[in-house]
């Protein structure tokens, strides 16, 4: 029969992919896992097993818990601002302006400077200059002399500082009435550093998202907006109703791989902020790197990355699953 | 007519050939010829000899293919290119060169800092040849001051000593660099011990000048600072102590000495983790008509470089507060992997390296100073020396000679990564208490403390 | 001959028009003469009229739909451009940084004085960044341009396979395969470097080759399987009616409509693989350095030149903005691509 001869050839055609992906992919997860649970500490590989005592090490770092709450902050702020700017500059060029090939290139162009060379450059955007002290003025650089910031109180990527639900604030005693007072410690609070990182980040990410959902929407038939506008809907409407959820797939693609930027961040973060001050700017890739390739530390490097395999997982699986579950209903 | 033309595109096509076929070095060298020796190409059979190192650019990047080229022009049977990926320890390069020493296929000799990066990273685990045998032909154990043969030898398991690199360059840290004219015209000579440096500081805070300009994006600078103070504290042998497990690092001069950074942290530009080194030194360079933003800056001896590639002249250097007398030395050096493929034709090149007129050829350009003490004559013809750099060698000869903990030389690459951690969270919460604990904890977690 | 129905929404019933089909090529000929821009075609449906739906040209360039140009319509406009300039210049900033850095000389790069050019511009910087990339740049076009076509193409077909010739478990596979997006390349470095010595691609640029394209298959499978889901699966039921098999839908009715999907697939790879630093650092030797290894190696060991490291950051950049510039003209209304071909 036809069709089964089809469904042979269509196992045949992504063999070659899945095999792929099994051995340099999940072979190397499992090989990093096995690695994670060995005491291999040198340049010199030494695989006798010491169970969980890396994991343990890396967790009893303060500066490894600081770069999974920097992970999290990072991630959320990174992909919400991105998806916002990206539509909303999709549904702007998509207005028949003229130059729209000037402003989509424009917008796209940052995706094509590397990590590196964005990190450096809005380093130099960023820095605060000199903060006023004794008799001397300040002398603010950068945006800060744009914009005629001070420098004492704009310290950017320099700000130690960590916002967090203190006890002034309202939230405080809520919280704490219902049982999650934990949610009220420094630990868990945004680095003012982290969102400079944001910043360069959505300013490279942007334009690419911005290309996805021009491609979402011009996918979308026209002839549903013309039915509903015969039919008196304003555009807001429309765009809730109708554009939105069929933009659904291409918001599920940029979510994926913005995350998969925003988790395994690394040259941004060494380029223009390295750790930060206080740690608050640190990455678990930058961890792991340093773990891995500056202290010789294999196993505990291994650990590392495995965690932040583990934040993904919790993260993207069942996100996954929700998004799989509304495309059937849909 | 056609034959001629033809004929003339068939020279031409393999001159071309030849000339593509002889050019492979990597890196431009324009600066081969710059020393006004003939670039000379690589014969038909010469062996390939492959040098891996980081100098990529400017002064380090034309002596070092200065050098190169003296070898192979003496040496034609043998060819040595330098491979070099920019970036030093930690950054993706190294991770190269250890991926490919683990998977032992290493290149025949690689640049690395002399000291315990080197002995920590690839010594201890096997993967180097010991180079006595250089040693003792050359002469080197009585040309290199006994402080640096300290720094690169290490003890085998039997108890012997044995050399594992060669210095091809020394680098001073702890210098004090210093604005001339703020200098003179706030009545100020160059501190000789931190106290001084603490009142100097206050006068020139209240006249609106930042005292001491740091760029420690990367922390390093923070920690050469910290180095620094621990050095004046301790004196030469008690900072050795600190990385021999002779001294304590709970003890009362730490403490001390951590008190004091404490105080010259507020002395400092408020915007010092948003500056590389660099362009902390270049406060200290006045615009037009204005004051500059800072007076004095500590740091390694590259920033003469700095200072003379921004034409900036009126710079005064001493050795930083409380360490006169004492060279806290880094250097770049080279060793011989055990599964080199050219162990013959390597240890004739680090023969080079470690020669007085192989260093003489390469430190000029490089802002060092050469390790071995014959040298410091380059030939007329040659590059010369620089004035801080006769200074700096006239020191190397008689100072005493301590190691760097930023540059490799005192400590393994994970005790510094974890001063380093202390030294970060110090700096953006002074507590000197926690980071006296953190370094106690750093010394244990190296297994040289108790 | 199997007929054709354009994309469809459940609702709408829309048949091929009654005009003679215009066929392939012709119908960017057709256009040309007529002067008509793709982007202003536009397949109505008129209630009354279901057996003969139009298409119409749209005439009114400035308005979107049936609203009138008024005063009304000009304020929006206005509103429109402002926060797209706003955009602009926010995207422009850390350009002009690189340009103005780029064109001082050496010794008058401060920090402080980043917004300020020089007067008159130095070439110092581009040209020794020229010196230091140009070697490396045939070997970026060797490395990028067939990685990314082929991952492309994988891509296409993986996503083809997931989206529309479902089996069980097809999903889960699909979610294991985005999964492997997320490994941290840093981790699997050295093992990598081990497999790729044993089986002789070390150093090599068709190594790397390999490698970047079995990374990017999540990816690449990832864009083109959400893609072609939106793609109603009528088409192809009706195709398999008429007889054609797995790669005859392929070719006739997906690849057609995949244009949109391959420019975004081929920017992001092109750019992601252009822009490669650790593999290219750690799997290639020297004559085989890509450009990015080139580009890193302008930094000096202590000290950096920001002007020759700005210059040939821009200089890097170059390629993949020609790249986009290229393939935006592709971004055309997916729809037009199915509807009107004969």
């Amino acid at each position: 029969m036809r069709i089964s001869r089809d469904r042979v050839t269509s196992l045949v055609v992504i063999a070659p992919s899945v095999l792929a992906v099994a051995i340099f992919v999940y072979g190397l997860i499992f090989w990093t896992g096995y690695i994670s649970t060995v005491k291999w500490d040198t340049l010199r590989p030494d695989y006798t097993g010491v169970g969980i005592a890396n994991y343990q090490s890396i967790f009893g770092q303060n500066r490894f818990l600081m770069d999974i709450r920097n992970t999290v902050v990072f991630t959320l702020f990174f992909i919400t601002a991105s998806l916002t700017i990206g539509l909303l500059l999709a549904n702007l060029v998509d207005r028949q302006i003229r130059g729209e090939g000037l402003f989509r290139n424009l917008f796209v162009f940052p995706m094509a400077i590397s990590f590196i060379v964005t990190g450096v450059v809005w380093k130099w955007i960023l820095s605060p200059g000199q903060a006023a002290f004794g008799t001397s003025p300040a002398t603010p650089q950068g945006i800060n002399q744009l914009f005629g910031l001070d420098p004492a109180t704009n310290r950017w990527f320099t700000d130690p500082h960590i916002d967090y639900i203190s006890p002034g604030s309202p939230a405080y005693g809520i919280l704490h009435d219902i049982g999650l007072g934990f949610i009220t410690s420094p630990n868990i609070g945004i680095p003012v550093a982290l969102l400079s990182l944001v910043l360069a980040a959505v300013w490279q990410m942007s334009g690419f998202v911005m290309v996805l959902y021009l491609a979402g929407l011009r996918a979308i038939p026209e002839e549903l907006k013309e039915a509903a506008r015969v039919d008196g809907c304003t555009e807001w409407r429309i765009f809730r109703h109708i554009v939105f959820p069929l933009l659904l797939p291409v918001t599920l693609s940029a979510m994926i791989i913005l995350g998969h930027i925003s988790l395994k961040i690394y040259d941004l973060a060494v380029a223009m902020t390295g750790s930060g001050p206080g740690f608050a700017t640190d990455t678990p890739a930058l961890f792991m790197w340093q773990t891995a390739f500056r202290d010789d530390h294999f196993g505990r490097g291994a650990a590392a990355a495995i965690v932040m395999l583990a934040l993904v997982a919790v993260v993207v699986v069942p996100y996954l699953v929700w998004t799989r579950r509304q495309e059937v209903e849909s | 007519m056609k034959i001629m033309s033809r004929r003339i595109l068939a020279v031409i096509s393999v001159a071309a050939l030849v000339a593509a076929c002889s050019s492979s070095s990597a890196t431009p060298t324009a600066s081969s010829a710059a020393s006004g020796a003939t670039t000379c190409k690589e014969a038909a059979n010469a062996t390939p000899v492959e040098a891996v190192s980081w100098w990529t650019t400017g002064g380090e990047s034309s002596g070092f293919n200065a050098i190169i080229n003296k070898f192979n022009c003496d040496n034609p049977t043998y060819w040595v290119s330098n491979s070099a990926i920019a970036g030093g320890a930690g950054s993706v390069a190294q991770a190269a060169l250890q991926s490919r020493v683990l998977a032992g296929n290493p290149p025949d000799t690689f640049q690395v800092h002399m000291g315990h990066e080197l002995l920590d990273t690839y010594v201890t685990p096997g993967y180097m040849d010991n180079i006595d045998d250089l040693y003792t032909a050359n002469g080197w154990t009585t040309q290199f001051p006994q402080g640096v043969l300290n720094i690169v030898s290490a003890k085998d398991s039997t108890g012997t000593l044995h050399y594992y690199s060669v210095p091809l360059d020394i680098h001073r840290a702890n210098v004090l660099w210093f604005n001339k004219t703020v200098f003179s015209s706030n009545n100020l000579t160059a501190p000789t011990t931190w106290a001084d440096f603490l009142t100097d500081a206050a006068a020139l805070k209240a006249k609106g000048i930042t005292p001491l300009a740091v760029g420690d994006n990367g922390i390093w600078a923070s920690g050469m600072l910290l180095e620094d103070v621990l050095l004046a504290q301790l004196g030469s042998d008690g900072f050795n102590g600190l990385w021999t497990g002779a001294t304590s690092w709970s003890s009362a001069d730490v403490t001390t000495a951590l008190n004091t950074f404490q105080q010259v942290l507020g002395f400092v530009n408020t915007d010092h983790s948003s500056l590389t080194w660099d362009q902390a030194a270049d406060y200290l360079i006045p615009a037009a008509g204005a004051q500059p933003k800072a007076a004095m800056t500590i740091m390694g001896d590259w920033a003469a470089g700095e200072f003379d590639n921004k034409g900036f002249t009126d710079y005064g250097y001493a050795a930083a507060p409380g360490t006169t007398g004492i060279y806290q030395a880094l250097a770049d050096s080279f060793g011989v992997p055990k599964a080199a493929k050219q162990k013959a034709g390597v240890k004739l090149f680090l023969t080079l390296l470690g020669s007085a007129a192989g260093q003489d050829i390469f430190n000029p350009y490089k802002g060092s100073v050469p390790a071995n003490t014959q040298a410091g004559n380059p030939p007329a013809t040659a590059k010369q020396y620089s004035t801080y750099q006769k200074w700096a060698m006239g020191e190397w000869k008689t100072d005493k000679i301590v190691p760097s903990m930023e540059h490799g030389a005192a400590a393994a690459p994970s005790w510094k990564g974890a001063v380093e951690t202390a030294v970060t969270s110090f700096v953006a919460t002074p507590d000197v208490a926690a980071l006296q604990t953190a370094l106690v904890q750093a010394c244990k977690d190296a297994t040289v403390c108790k | 001959m199997s007929r054709k129905t354009p994309p469809e929404p459940p609702d709408a019933a829309v048949q091929p028009t009654a005009e003679p089909p215009v066929r392939g090529g012709a119908l960017a000929d057709v256009l040309a003469a007529r002067k008509i821009d793709p982007l202003d075609i536009v397949v109505v449906v008129d209630e009354e009229e279901e057996e003969k739906p139009r298409t119409r040209v749209r005439s009114d360039k400035g308005s979107r739909g049936a609203h009138s140009r008024g005063p009304r319509a000009r304020i929006t406009r206005f509103f429109l451009y402002s926060i797209l300039f706003v955009f602009a210049l926010w995207y422009l900033t850390p350009v002009y940084v690189l340009l103005v850095t780029s064109l001082k000389p050496t010794n008058q790069v401060f920090l402080n004085q980043m917004w300020v050019p020089v007067w008159p511009p130095s070439l110092d910087g581009f040209s020794a960044a020229w010196t230091a990339l140009a070697p490396n740049f045939l070997n970026s076009l060797k490395l990028a341009i067939p990685a990314a076509i082929i991952s492309s193409m994988l891509g296409s077909i993986n996503g083809y396979v997931l989206a529309k010739w479902k089996f069980r478990g097809a999903d889960t596979l699909f979610t294991l395969i985005l999964f492997g997006m997320f490994i941290p390349y840093q981790a699997i470095l050295i093992p990598l470097v081990q497999v790729m010595s044993n089986v002789g691609l070390y150093g090599s640029i068709q190594g790397l080759i390999l490698v970047h394209v079995i990374y990017g298959i999540p990816i690449t499978t990832l864009i083109f399987r959400n893609y072609y889901a939106a793609i109603p699966t009528e088409l192809l039921e009706a195709a398999k009616v008429d007889g054609a098999g797995f790669f005859r839908i392929y070719r006739s009715i997906l690849l057609p409509l995949s244009a949109t999907g391959f420019v975004v697939v081929l920017i992001w790879q092109f750019n992601s693989v252009w822009n490669d630093f650790l593999f290219a650092a750690t799997l290639t030797t020297q004559p085989n350095w890509p450009m990015t290894v080139a580009l890193n190696n302008l930094a000096g060991s202590f000290s950096v030149a920001w002007n020759v490291q700005m210059a040939g950051a821009l200089l890097a950049a170059m390629p993949t903005l020609l790249v986009f510039i290229i393939l935006g003209r592709y971004f055309v209304r997916g729809l037009l691509a199915g509807s009107l071909k004969g």
